[in-house]
């Protein structure tokens, strides 16, 4: 029988476990937020790890700066946010972009799958262009065996080759939004 | 009426950083930028020249990630305005080595001195109080700027916001490099870390 950890369904199903196993074994440090449904139990994870400062934000812009400055402090750090947020930081992305500061974003996707809320889906949209316009990289997932897969190498792309990495999690993987 | 400020933003940067020790600072971009490499270009400076609003989350991170030094971000009226809500998640993430401190001339300086919203009663302190911060005040003269100095050196039990009321001018133009790559890293290895 396979135990829990090598059962490659158990795991794909519980991705955001892995995705803070990935996160943690690439030493993250720090970790903030704009709150998502669909990243509830990741935030729950880093905030109760006392080797993790947890930062919550009132909007993702400012996780791009701070990101830079854990940086310059020697320290690794993830940002989590949803694609509305996306649209808030790109000024912002401008120091990551210049400074080639290491980045990574973990961005759940609304407004493209089953969505019921129409204001959702123009930024939805806008997510993936306007990373790339300031000078992302993006990288994608529809399933949870591919998200942990993506998360896995773009880890080491932002921290030891200096990229800006958005990981899209696409609104399929999250589910339809329970109302 | 609000009193008119007389103080020179060069002098009272000066008598900030007159015994700077190992403080890490990260300035705003426009003259606080200018006025910090002015004063003598350091290798724990990081000086901005763009991401508006984000000298004080940078100081942030950097602040949580160097728990054992102080850290100052060193920012203008405009740039701090920009991140009002950078205040709320700094009150909230209690920083004990993150002072603020604000060259506030009341106006946009950069962009052809267009009067700010610090000149039309907005106190950047009293929203500093209502975030939780752990001591504000607002100097105005070069002997209170020297006491702040020694207050910035002494421990916090969180966040601190001053804000230095200066004459609306613009002084010669001190320029730092603008590779930020180079200054990133000359910052990192100034506290020991290698460049990628």
């Amino acid at each position: 029988m396979h135990s829990l950890q090598s059962n490659p369904d158990t795991r794909a199903d519980d991705w955001p476990s892995e995705l803070y196993r990935i996160l943690k074994a690439a030493d993250v440090r720090q970790m903030s937020y704009v709150p998502d449904a669909g990243h509830s139990q990741l935030i729950s994870l880093f905030s109760a790890d006392r080797d993790v400062t947890t930062n919550v934000l009132t909007t993702e812009e400012e996780g791009v700066a701070i990101a830079a400055g854990a940086w310059l402090g020697g320290q690794r750090s993830v940002l989590l946010m949803q694609s509305s947020g996306v649209g808030n930081c790109i000024n912002m992305l401008s120091l990551s972009a210049i400074g080639r500061f290491p980045l990574l974003m973990l961005v759940t996707m609304r407004g493209e799958w089953a969505e019921f809320n129409p204001w959702q889906v123009p930024m939805s949209r806008a997510t993936q262009p306007s990373l790339e316009a300031i000078g992302l990289k993006v990288m994608r997932a529809e399933t949870g065996e591919d998200l942990i897969e993506t998360v896995e190498s773009a880890a080491p792309l932002a921290y030891e080759s200096d990229q800006q990495i958005a990981v899209l999690i696409g609104q399929r993987l999250i589910g339809k939004k329970k109302w | 009426m609000p009193m008119q400020a007389q103080l020179d933003r060069r002098a009272a940067v000066a008598a900030l950083l007159k015994n700077r020790k190992d403080t890490l600072v990260v300035s705003g971009l426009g003259s606080p930028t200018y006025d910090l490499h002015s004063v003598g270009d350091h290798d724990g400076n990081f000086y901005l020249w763009g991401a508006m609003g984000g000298a004080a989350l940078i100081g942030l991170g950097l602040a949580q990630a160097q728990p054992g030094k102080r850290v100052l971000a060193l920012t203008g009226d405009g740039e701090q305005l920009m991140g009002l809500g950078g205040m709320a998640t700094i009150g909230v993430a209690r920083p004990r080595n993150l002072d603020i401190v604000v060259i506030d001339n009341q106006h946009f300086g950069e962009t052809g001195m267009q009067a700010s919203h610090t000149g039309r009663g907005v106190d950047l302190t009293a929203i500093a109080v209502a975030c939780g911060f752990a001591a504000t005040g607002t100097v105005r003269t070069l002997e209170e700027v020297a006491r702040l100095a020694t207050q910035l050196d002494e421990t916090a039990d969180g966040p601190r916001l001053f804000v230095i009321k200066v004459l609306a001018e613009n002084p010669p133009r001190s320029l730092p490099s603008r590779d930020a790559v180079f200054i990133k890293n000359r910052f990192r290895a100034h506290l020991g870390f290698a460049a990628a």
